[in-house]
């Protein structure tokens, strides 16, 4: 029945024909503070950011000198200096794996996306989900998803059952966001389209019959089921803004068409998507199409054009370069891959809305899989956030925790981003504690 | 609507499949245990595609993204019994959903789909509409439909053609829909109302022809098969017993047979397959996409079409090349089509002596099972171990050192062997890597893209090794050991059984993969027989627990 309440009232919505909404002025969108508001008043919305990047760093050379605030960069994040006030920096902290197996580079992404340790099957939610449930439904797009090697793997997950796939190719992206569907939220007109109109009720059909196909089924398919009716449902929300006029937003340029690019693992080619990937995301928030991101750096298959090796292959071949005490190939990598992150970050920082940018609205989630790959080491896992989320976490600092679980990062990005949770992660990896200290 | 028979071949879709990269994404290889019950899979890609096309024709565009499988316990038929939806992935299977309706009812294909004409194009015909969905939706939910899902897709016939002021278009977001249902993209296991006599469910008729025809072709149930589900006939073990021969004696089983290998050796991971293009400047996606089509049709055309015992797949010489993959096995194809295209698929037989032998020496089994830039003996150990003779090999422990290991720099290592002799000597890796290296070293003739080589780093590479305690000199007698092992046999069974039912075997069923495994030796190890002591087995279509609500209310 309420299918058909909702469906008369979007009729309605589309007797009036075409809605037409006056520009508002830039001026309405900040307050007398010159702090960005968002059309109806309220602060802009927060964003949040997972990324992944594997194979850690290289020992000795990340963990800054001095903790708290005003910390000093090692080596490896020198690079990360220009923003360090907007980053925080987390060392000491580990993975437990409890005596499970340890399938290296799968059981330590499965702890920092969902905090726990796997028994037997895949599990989820992960991190960027329980966010989207409390930040992401209002926009187009729950979280938009990316691997930066050209591949569709993807950690973000509903369940074991349910795995978002990540798009490779930064034009498929481009032509997802901001291809015909897309809708400036800044145009002075709004049409809803009478098509999109009778797509979202005509998807009603799959719907209604959520309960006779429930009961028609044994337990473990019921869940599956579930989990597809609520993945439809998406659609249909998605769909539903489709039919709205977008709210108006303050910093959103609607990026020219991107042309295909080679997407795949070698190095040059990763680094020039991941400069266009970076780019159609900060608009794609900025716009209001979506609240939250996944990127995926999938480093294992990392390399060099030419060369036999591989980034992981590197890291357990290449040895340790007597005179410079590391690993020479792996560091380049890891410098590349930290490049990447601080030019996205900067990027979101160089969002400017109002007095502030992008970046101070969003928080983002930097996690590895191992603190020395070379040993497929699970301590000394270096974490990073940047971005405040809106001014909810303190920012510019290094926060030690030696032998803490890194899931005390994810329970406090979770509880700052308004997910009801007191406690995260299972077994040795499960807390109740977060960093208040760094929490405002 | 004209039935239409599924003759391509897969290579046809091949444009469809290239496009679901990383299926072996992560954690796909998740322990998973069964309590018996018959599951919901959701069609594979392939299987979504082979239905198009049945019910719509060969013309039709996909125009969209699968959701990747997911490979649990090592096939990804099993996975597809796991899986539900994403989010992202939803919203593709809508867009090929509404794609593939606006295809179907374009004005140039409407006059051959619909059976009827509306009274008006503007206007809602709710007869028209009906007559059209109850055929389309029999055919795709692989049963008739019931009187609630006819009027509810009807409703939303009328309704778009009210929205939108066009019959064609309330069609299209009707049928839209009926591709966007569980019903469709799931293959449902309803079960018949009462259990048999030892309390166990067996199938209901429609869900026994969808489980034979998947299994047996990789996709839906032909005219006949429907006809015999609904006639009763796949209630009694004769009607079911006489389906399958005529199954069996379809051309489509070659579609069944490659879909299972296809799986079971993981092929989907040659879609993604990337070589360095400076190392290995010949091996491209042409290869790939070849060397794909390549091991399936040395697999067919030995065990379907020649009837062959499957573990001489390891030994056999005939095999089928293409230009591009002769040019990698660096031998001369004769090219004797008349102006023939590049593609063309020639039988071709490696001479008495030629170290390629068998399906292990194909790029198939040596490129995939290989890094970017080298070949990688403990990878190829390990599929040898895993996927073909089904034993799992220990993930690799944390905190361990590798670095000797495999620098090529050092003088010391200039082969694999050298490298990997050094890894064995450390006590920590020695108890895995014993399991996989030895064999992966008879394979070292073929380099990280699949040709063969003497040498490398200007030393002679030995390919002598051991498996389970006998010992061979060459890829050529690795074969023959490969073959002659009883775990090779033993190990083709458990994946047809587990693919069959679309989960791992419980324990109470063990006993009869045993007889399963007893009758395939005795029948001289014939795939096609294999499959049909399976799919005959009252096992095949047992669910250990009640699927339905409602069947569990009939019981009590």
């Amino acid at each position: 029945m309420s299918k058909m309440i909702r469906r008369t009232v979007l009729r309605g919505l589309f007797n009036g024909a075409a809605v037409t909404v006056g520009l508002p002025f830039l001026d309405c969108f900040l307050n007398n503070n010159g702090t960005a508001l968002a059309a109806n008043g309220s602060a802009l919305p927060v964003c949040f950011g997972s990324w992944l990047q594997g194979l850690g760093f290289n020992p000795g050379m990340w963990v800054p000198e001095k903790i708290g605030a005003g910390y000093r960069n090692n080596i490896q994040l020198k690079l990360f200096d220009p923003i360090r006030d907007k980053i925080n920096v987390y060392s000491g902290m580990k993975y437990f794996m409890d005596g499970r197996p340890h399938e290296t580079h799968t059981s330590t992404y499965q702890i920092c996306t969902t905090g726990a340790v796997f028994d037997s099957s895949p599990i989820g939610p992960s991190i960027d989900s329980k966010v989207a449930d409390v930040i992401g439904t209002r926009t187009r797009f729950r979280s938009l998803d990316v691997a930066l090697d050209g591949s569709r793997a993807s950690w973000s997950r509903r369940s074991g059952a349910s795995i978002n796939p990540s798009e490779g190719m930064p034009a498929a992206l481009y032509k997802r966001v901001f291809g015909p569907e897309f809708k400036d939220p800044n145009a002075a007109e709004f049409t809803p389209d009478t098509l999109v109109l009778a797509q979202r009720s005509a998807l009603s059909a799959v719907t209604e019959q959520r309960q006779d196909l429930l009961k028609q089924v044994g337990a473990s398919d019921r869940v599956r089921l579930d989990e597809f009716f609520t993945s439809v449902r998406e659609i249909e929300n998605q769909l539903e803004i489709e039919l709205q006029k977008p709210a108006p937003t303050i910093g959103c340029k609607v990026p020219k068409a991107e042309e295909e690019t080679t997407a795949d693992a070698v190095i040059e080619n990763i680094v020039a998507n991941s400069k266009i990937m970076s780019k159609l995301i900060s608009h794609a928030m900025a716009c209001g199409q979506t609240r939250v991101f996944n990127v995926l750096s999938n480093s294992n298959n990392w390399r060099h054009g030419g060369s036999p090796y591989n980034w992981h292959s590197s890291t357990h071949e290449e040895s340790v370069d007597a005179a410079l005490g590391y690993q020479k190939v792996v560091f380049g990598f890891i410098q590349a891959a930290n490049q990447i992150f601080a030019d996205f970050i900067t990027s979101l920082d160089q969002t400017t809305e109002g007095a502030g940018t992008l970046l101070d609205r969003t928080l983002v989630l930097w996690q590895t899989d191992h603190g020395d790959a070379r040993t497929h080491s699970i301590e000394e896992i270096p974490i990073m956030t940047a971005g405040s989320g809106g001014g909810r976490l303190k920012t510019g600092i290094h926060v030690s925790a030696p032998g803490e679980p890194c899931t005390r990062v994810g329970l406090t990005v979770q509880q700052v981003l308004g997910v009801p949770l007191n406690s995260w992660g299972n077994r040795s990896n499960e807390t109740t504690k977060t960093f208040s200290e760094i929490v405002v | 609507m004209k039935r239409r028979l599924l003759l391509s071949t897969i290579l046809a879709i091949g444009g469809a499949l290239t496009t679901f990269a990383d299926a072996r994404a992560e954690a796909g290889q998740a322990a998973a245990a069964s309590d018996g019950a018959a599951v919901m899979r959701r069609l594979t890609p392939e299987q979504y595609a082979n239905v198009i096309e049945e019910v719509f024709g060969p013309a039709i565009e996909l125009g969209g993204r699968f959701e990747p499988d997911l490979r649990v316990d090592s096939l990804n038929e099993v996975g597809s019994g796991r899986v539900s939806m994403s989010a992202t992935g939803m919203a593709q299977y809508y867009l090929m959903a509404r794609s593939i309706a606006s295809q179907a009812l374009s004005e140039k294909s409407r006059k051959v789909m619909l059976p009827c004409a509306p009274a008006s194009a503007q206007e809602p015909d709710d007869a028209c509409a009906a007559q059209f969905l109850n055929h389309a939706g029999g055919l795709l939910f692989r049963r008739p439909l019931t009187e609630s899902e006819l009027s509810i897709y009807v409703k939303t016939a009328h309704e778009g053609a009210v929205t939108t002021k066009d019959f064609y278009t309330g069609l299209s977001l009707s049928l839209a829909s009926v591709l966007s249902s569980p019903q469709f993209l799931y293959r449902q296991t309803t079960v018949a109302s009462r259990p048999d006599h030892n309390g166990a469910y067996t199938l209901d008729a429609y869900a026994k022809a969808t489980r034979l025809s998947f299994f047996l072709w990789n996709s839906m149930p032909d005219a006949a098969l429907m006809a015999a589900a609904e006639k009763g006939e796949l209630n009694s073990d004769k009607g079911v017993a006489k389906q399958i021969s005529r199954m069996l004696s379809s051309p489509r089983l070659s579609e069944g047979v490659r879909a299972f290998f296809a799986d079971m050796l993981q092929l989907d991971g040659l879609s993604t397959l990337a070589k360095d293009s400076v190392l290995y400047p010949k091996f491209d996606t042409i290869v790939a996409r070849d060397a794909r089509e390549q091991i399936l049709r040395t697999i067919t055309n030995h065990v379907v079409d020649n009837r062959g015992d499957y573990r001489d797949i390891f030994t056999a010489r005939t095999t089928f090349l293409t230009q591009q993959l002769a040019s990698v096995y660096q031998v001369p194809l004769v090219n004797d089509v008349p102006n023939g295209a590049a593609d063309t698929w020639q039988p071709y037989t490696f001479a008495a002596g030629d170290p390629r032998v068998g399906i292990l020496t194909q790029i198939a089994f040596v490129a995939l099972n290989s890094q970017p830039g080298r070949s990688s003996p403990t990878l190829r150990g390990k599929a040898l171990r895993e996927v073909i003779m089904c034993q799992k090999v220990p993930a690799p422990p944390a905190e361990v050192k590798f670095d000797i290991v495999q620098d090529t720099s050092n003088p010391e290592y200039k082969t694999a062997r050298a490298r990997l002799t050094a890894h064995r000597a450390n006590p920590v890796c020695a108890g895995c890597h014993k399991l996989m290296d030895p064999m992966g070293l008879g394979l070292e003739n073929f380099d990280g893209s699949g040709a063969f080589r003497t040498k490398e780093n200007e030393t002679v590479i030995d390919t002598s090794g051991e498996l389970d305690n006998v010992k061979f000199n060459n890829a050529v007698e690795l074969g023959k050991v490969v073959r002659e092992n009883p775990a090779t046999a033993s190990c083709v069974v458990d994946r047809m059984v587990a693919y069959g039912l679309g989960r791992p075997v419980t324990r109470t069923e063990m006993a009869w993969v045993d007889l399963v495994k007893r009758a395939f030796a005795k029948d001289g190890y014939k795939i096609p027989d294999l499959m049909q002591t399976i799919a005959r087995s009252p096992e095949f279509f047992r669910s250990e627990r009640r699927t339905t609500e409602t069947q569990k209310a009939s019981a009590n």
